[in-house]
């Protein structure tokens, strides 16, 4: 290992504060930026043109669009996704895209110009205090206002957002910092006094856990993306076979598991499966890896998992005992702690109580899932189209979704056979963030298929980055599941708002017309016989595709645990 | 129950880690009682006291969130029992009104206050002690001509020694 005093880059001659950054994002090995130009941030454009061959830069067309284009990168690659935007308008179009990483845990690096440091604090032209905007939703932030500071700045900034729990971090530079001329040298982070990033790994929790475990009749497991982030997967999938525990997984832990997997129950929560949701009132030790009980998960509080003893495995202490009580954590990143639980617990097989998810299942496959997948009439349904593409692409895509019944759709009934393979957003349910996540993902693992599923309101959230896949020629295809409807909202408002549709219903444009004026080749499907036919046509085309499928107006997603009622109390219909 | 708990924040001393730590408190919307930041015992090693009343559940919770600050090397939390603390008070007085009354210089007295400065139109009086004590004086100097009162925020000390986990 080289020595932490040793730079890794180093060079006598004077660099500017903004060559020093592209220099600093290439020692991080970063060679793909998503961003977007401005006045403040132009002396790192500048030197950016000098670096085309290392640094291969993105231009959306709106700053939210770089942030979840880099989010759909890292979420694909498992790397830090990098973003720049200018000062004031340019760097609070990224607060919701930070929000979002921030909730999701996903390690970005957004560096934002900033006016001259003489100019701070005055009003001037473009300036907005981002540090304090963006405190709340990054796990850190910092403001350069020296060139020399940037090197330590960056350092700590790749260091923070990727290890132990991660996030997004930000970065603002004064533009006399991107001026300033100094020595640069570049070492990267690998400690900070203040910070553990991950505790050390106690073994009493982890026997104290075992121990549990080995007694457990009817012990149920709960996995999160935490599974995904600690490249657990294999190690996680040891665990539950040596002790022959069902495992459910939430929204972001999907495809750390392959969906086929003999133990995966399927999804939790307000539209999970109907056996994991009412068993979870049922299990006698409950098991949760890498996640967090979101309030989506849990349902009413007061009546969740009242039988059971809990353990909880994660990173972050601030987890534990956040919204349910536990009663053994274990704290440490999951690859360590579940490797060494998996030596403690006993070879066991639960098959009675497998069973009782498998009878319920059944219940749910015959009442829901039927009708979703193979319908014989009416129009098009969104399980059908999402089952028809699973038939196709045999569970090798990444999936991106949306937000709203086709994400809940997307993710009940997409098949899975590897990792990182369904990137969406979970904790902030943030419309608009598939298709340029799409975008990020491509390119981050351009080899894969990449299959955008959108609703037709979370399309027109950020369409403009049809421009940027016309740009790039990200070869993804753009799945439109058109209702007509803010499909989501207005099934609350059916079943809870006596079908008082307000404001939910859309006048959509041609949305193959917007795609051909980009160059995108598209068709739009809305007959059952000519479904198979139209996705056969997409995925055989090279290049991105956009198909709009017109699906039933007034569909629903079901089953649903009504917000505030109990996971038991989920609804077929 | 709600009760009071002081919180002791041990922290790198970086710009804006303050609002980091507000925000916090903001998001659980709970109020701040006092709040107070200066150097440590250890160089470089900044301490934040802060007071808040609440549920001791509410208070582990928002420990733990400001100890995952990265700049943040370590939070606890105790009860009034578990430290020693204490306030400062200053009090403006008008001289001419309070010489009127001869009852001031016994009660400054009487209360272990003392004069900090005395000016021909107004004198300052400082008292260290628990809220409850400077607020006792308030009360007697408010109808003595009482011009400007200010408090600080707590500074407190933890009784038994707490060994802090993380070299700091
Ligand atoms: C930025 C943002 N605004 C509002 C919402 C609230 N919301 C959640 S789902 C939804 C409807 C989504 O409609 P559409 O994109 O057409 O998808 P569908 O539900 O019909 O599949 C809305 C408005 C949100 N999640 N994000």
């Amino acid at each position: 290992m080289e020595s932490v005093l040793t730079p890794l880059v180093s060079t006598k001659e004077k660099t500017s504060g903004a060559k020093a950054l592209i220099k600093s994002l290439i020692a991080e090995k970063v060679n793909i930026v998503f961003g977007y130009p401005g006045g403040a941030i132009m002396p790192v454009y500048d030197a950016l043109f000098d670096f085309q061959t290392e640094v291969h830069h993105v231009l959306t067309r709106h700053e939210q669009g770089a942030v979840h284009a880099a989010q759909g990168f890292a979420r694909a690659t498992g790397e830090v996704g990098v973003v720049l935007a200018t000062s004031g308008p340019g760097a609070t179009n990224l607060i919701t895209g930070i929000a979002d990483a921030m909730v999701d845990s996903t390690p970005l690096v957004c560096i934002t110009g900033q006016v001259g440091s003489q100019l701070l604090g005055s009003d001037a032209f473009q300036e907005t205090d981002i540090i304090s905007i963006s405190m709340p939703v990054t796990k850190w932030n910092f403001q350069v206002t020296k060139a020399e500071e940037l090197p330590e700045a960056i350092a700590k900034a790749f260091y923070i957002a990727k290890s132990g729990r991660p996030g997004p971090v930000l970065i603002d530079i004064t533009k006399d910092a991107q001026f300033q001329d100094f020595e640069f040298s570049y070492s990267p982070c690998r400690t900070i006094r203040s910070y553990q990033p991950i505790p050390s790994l106690n073994l009493n929790q982890v026997k104290a856990a075992a121990d549990l475990i080995n007694l457990a009749q009817k012990p149920f497991v709960l996995f999160g993306q935490g599974v995904i982030l600690g490249n657990a997967e294999q190690e996680f999938k040891s665990f539950i076979e040596k002790t022959g525990i069902p495992a459910a997984w939430t929204i972001l832990g999907l495809s750390a598991l392959p969906t086929e997997h003999p133990l995966n129950v399927g999804m939790l929560g307000m539209h999970g499966n109907y056996g994991p949701n009412k068993l979870t009132n049922e299990c006698d030790v409950l098991i949760a890896i890498g996640m967090r009980f979101d309030d989506r998960v849990t349902g009413n509080l007061e009546k969740y998992a009242k039988q059971a003893r809990i353990i909880h495995l994660d990173i972050d202490p601030a987890e534990i005992n956040k919204n349910v009580k536990v009663e053994i954590p274990v704290l440490g990143d999951c690859k360590e702690t579940l490797s060494e639980l998996t030596k403690h617990v006993l070879l066991k097989s639960h098959r009675e109580w497998l069973e009782k998810f498998r009878v319920l299942n059944a219940i749910e496959a015959e009442q829901v899932v039927k009708d979703e997948l193979s319908p014989v009439e009416g129009p098009l349904k969104m399980g059908e189209v999402v089952d028809q593409i699973n038939q196709i692409t045999d569970g090798d895509a990444v999936l991106v979704t949306d937000v709203g019944q086709h994400q809940m759709m997307a993710c009940r009934y997409t098949r899975f056979n590897q990792s990182k393979s369904n990137i969406t957003s979970g904790g902030l349910g943030t419309m608009g963030f598939c298709l340029p996540a799409a975008i990020g993902a491509k390119l981050g693992a351009p080899s894969r298929e990449v299959i955008a599923v959108i609703g037709d309101g979370g399309f027109q959230m950020t369409i403009q980055e049809l421009g940027t896949v016309f740009q790039t020629q990200a070869a993804i295809k753009i799945v439109i599941l058109n209702n007509n409807f803010l499909g989501m909202v207005r099934q609350w408002q059916q079943l809870f708002f006596d079908k008082r549709y307000s404001s939910t219903e859309l006048m959509n444009p041609d949305f193959i017309k917007i795609g051909e004026g980009y160059g995108i080749k598209g068709a739009t499907v809305e007959k059952r016989e000519d479904l198979s036919n139209a996705l056969k046509a997409m995925f055989a085309h090279e290049g991105s595709y956009l198909l709009e499928v017109k699906v039933g107006k007034e569909d629903n997603v079901f089953p649903m645990v009504p917000s505030g009622a109990s996971v038991s109390d989920i609804r077929l219909a | 129950m709600i009760q009071s708990f002081t919180i002791s924040i041990f922290s790198e001393n970086s710009i804006g880690l303050l609002h980091r730590i507000t925000s916090i408190f903001t998001k659980r919307h709970l109020s701040i009682e006092s709040l107070n930041t200066s150097e440590s015992e250890q160089e470089s090693v900044f301490r934040f006291t802060v007071v808040v009343k609440a549920e001791e559940e509410l208070v582990q919770k928002i420990v733990k969130q400001i100890e995952k600050q990265v700049e943040v090397i370590q939070a606890v939390y105790h009860l009034d029992e578990e430290t020693v603390f204490q306030e400062i008070a200053l009090y403006k007085l008008s001289t001419e009104k309070a010489s009127e009354n001869n009852l001031v210089e016994r009660l400054i007295r009487d209360s272990h206050a003392r004069i900090l400065s005395m000016e021909p139109e107004y004198m300052i009086i400082e008292k260290t002690g628990h809220k409850e004590e400077t607020q006792e004086l308030l009360e007697f100097l408010r109808p003595l001509g009482l011009k400007e009162f200010v408090r600080s925020g707590r500074v407190s000390v933890i009784r038994p020694k707490i060994e802090l986990q993380k070299e700091r």
